[in-house]
């Protein structure tokens, strides 16, 4: 029987009921050249989310509402022991800038926000809005 | 069974449809697809029909789709899946197949390849009882094509085909209810989703995914281009939705057994909903005061017969 890196090869290969894998190693998780992972949609954006990790609460709402799935979260575990996916930043190769994340996100001030796309990210940071900017408004 | 408890957890889940797709900036599609493969850790087997995610996630030599995926036409995405299920049933039957792994059937159709061309494809896999689940990713007409109604347009939208003006209003007939059509199969799960509520639906899907059997779920996905509103607002847009009642949740089992599965605390008027977007922006001129009371009207008598439908546990 056909291994499934043999099946990958060529399509006569490809056995009945077979489940084939669509990374080209599924240990590092390397995706094969024709995953769209490896293709950049960076050029339809206007605008880049930005991500302040110090008012970040981690509540997800924007990794599961996130259309291209960009957000990049990492799992950790907490003092009881529980699974937990701790946000850790954004991966701005495949936002396209709908700002579906920063709608979602809940934090009295938003810890992320929308900047234009040539903005560097250490500027955008300083100019994040301050809570006594807020109680102004 | 993997246990969805809280979204912090279902966050370390690795994602199976990954970026890099073409869909629209905000568009829904891909948040009812994550929520919908992401809900199960077994090995998944998807059809989709020709639509916006087919031809977003698939486009030569790309794919998006981390599980083994099937594009098949337009009219027979149920059609696909109920044969591949019937193979692996048989392979499974004479002992040959490759692993041993459970594997679920799931096909995504739009609005377009389930009330309208697939119906018949989808209708007779019903009937025929495989074991699949449907998903209707509901964006109330021809989006991938430029905006055509359907049979799921709702009364006074604005579309290419039914266009607004002096004399029209929009869309005449009103949208029509596969989800009772598809409970009236004799389906074992059947119900309506929106992805603004994820856990709801992730519930569902995973509710679908244990059922034997045929079942549907109508997911509604707000559609940035078409229904002309922000790309920022699809999730604010499904909430709207769901609290003004205009598109209920509630789950089906047997055909029999109605239940409800989100209560809106306090109902708000549907114009809210209406007024959040661009193709009802006519309705709000004078002269077409009536049809948003004929909407007020049909969505609380829609509401009124799921509680009283609930209430009596048919």
């Amino acid at each position: 029987m056909a291994t499934p890196k043999e099946m990958l090869t060529t399509w006569d290969k490809i056995q009945f009921g077979a489940v084939l894998p669509s990374f080209e190693d599924p240990k590092t998780k390397k995706r094969s050249k024709f995953h769209s992972y490896n293709y950049k949609v960076a050029d339809w954006r206007v605008e880049k989310p930005v991500f302040n990790p110090d008012l970040c609460i981690n509540c997800d709402f924007c990794w599961v509402w996130c259309p291209d799935s960009c957000i990049l979260v990492e799992e950790v575990t907490t003092k009881r022991g529980k699974k937990q996916a701790k946000m850790v930043g954004i991966d701005y190769d495949h936002c396209k800038g709908c700002g579906v994340c920063v709608d979602v996100c809940p934090t009295p001030i938003k810890s992320l926000l929308m900047f234009p796309e040539h903005t560097p990210i250490e500027e955008a940071l300083a100019q994040w809005p301050k809570k006594e900017d807020k109680k102004k408004d | 069974m993997k246990k969805i408890t809280n979204l912090k957890e279902f966050a370390c889940t690795p994602d199976r449809f990954l970026g890099g797709h073409r869909l629209c900036p905000g568009c829904a599609h891909s948040m009812i697809v994550r929520e919908v493969v992401n809900a199960t850790d077994d090995d998944l087997v998807v059809s989709t029909a020709t639509g916006c995610l087919e031809v977003c996630s698939a486009i030569y030599p790309y794919t998006s789709w981390d599980v083994s995926w099937i594009h098949i036409g337009f009219e027979n995405a149920a059609a696909a899946i109920s044969g591949a299920e019937a193979m692996h049933k048989a392979l499974k039957r004479k002992g040959k197949l490759y692993t041993d792994r459970p594997v679920k059937f799931v096909a995504f159709g739009g609005d377009g390849g389930t009330y309208d061309i697939g119906f018949q494809a989808l209708s007779g896999a019903t009937e025929r009882g495989h074991d699949f689940l449907y998903v209707c990713l509901d964006n109330e007409g021809y989006m991938n094509t430029g905006g055509q109604r359907s049979s799921s347009t709702p009364i006074g939208a604005h579309t290419t085909t039914s266009p607004r003006g002096r004399v029209s209003y929009g869309e005449k007939q009103k949208k029509k209810d596969i989800t009772m059509i598809m409970a009236a199969h004799g389906s074992p799960y059947v119900a309506t989703a929106c992805p603004s509520y994820w856990k709801d639906l992730a519930v569902k899907a995973q509710k679908a995914l244990e059922t034997e059997g045929p079942t549907f779920i109508n997911a509604l996905s707000p559609c940035t281009t078409e229904w002309k509103f922000k790309p920022e607002e699809t999730v604010r847009i499904g909430e709207l939705a769901v609290e003004s009642c205009a598109f209920p949740l509630y789950e089906i089992e047997n055909g029999t057994k109605l239940r409800i599965t989100y209560r809106p605390k306090k109902k708000i008027p549907v114009k809210e909903y209406l007024g959040a977007q661009g193709r009802f922006s006519h309705l709000f001129k004078k002269g077409n005061e009536w049809i948003l009371d004929l909407w007020q009207k049909q969505v609380d008598e829609y509401w009124d017969y799921l509680q009283r439908r609930e209430e009596c546990g048919v």
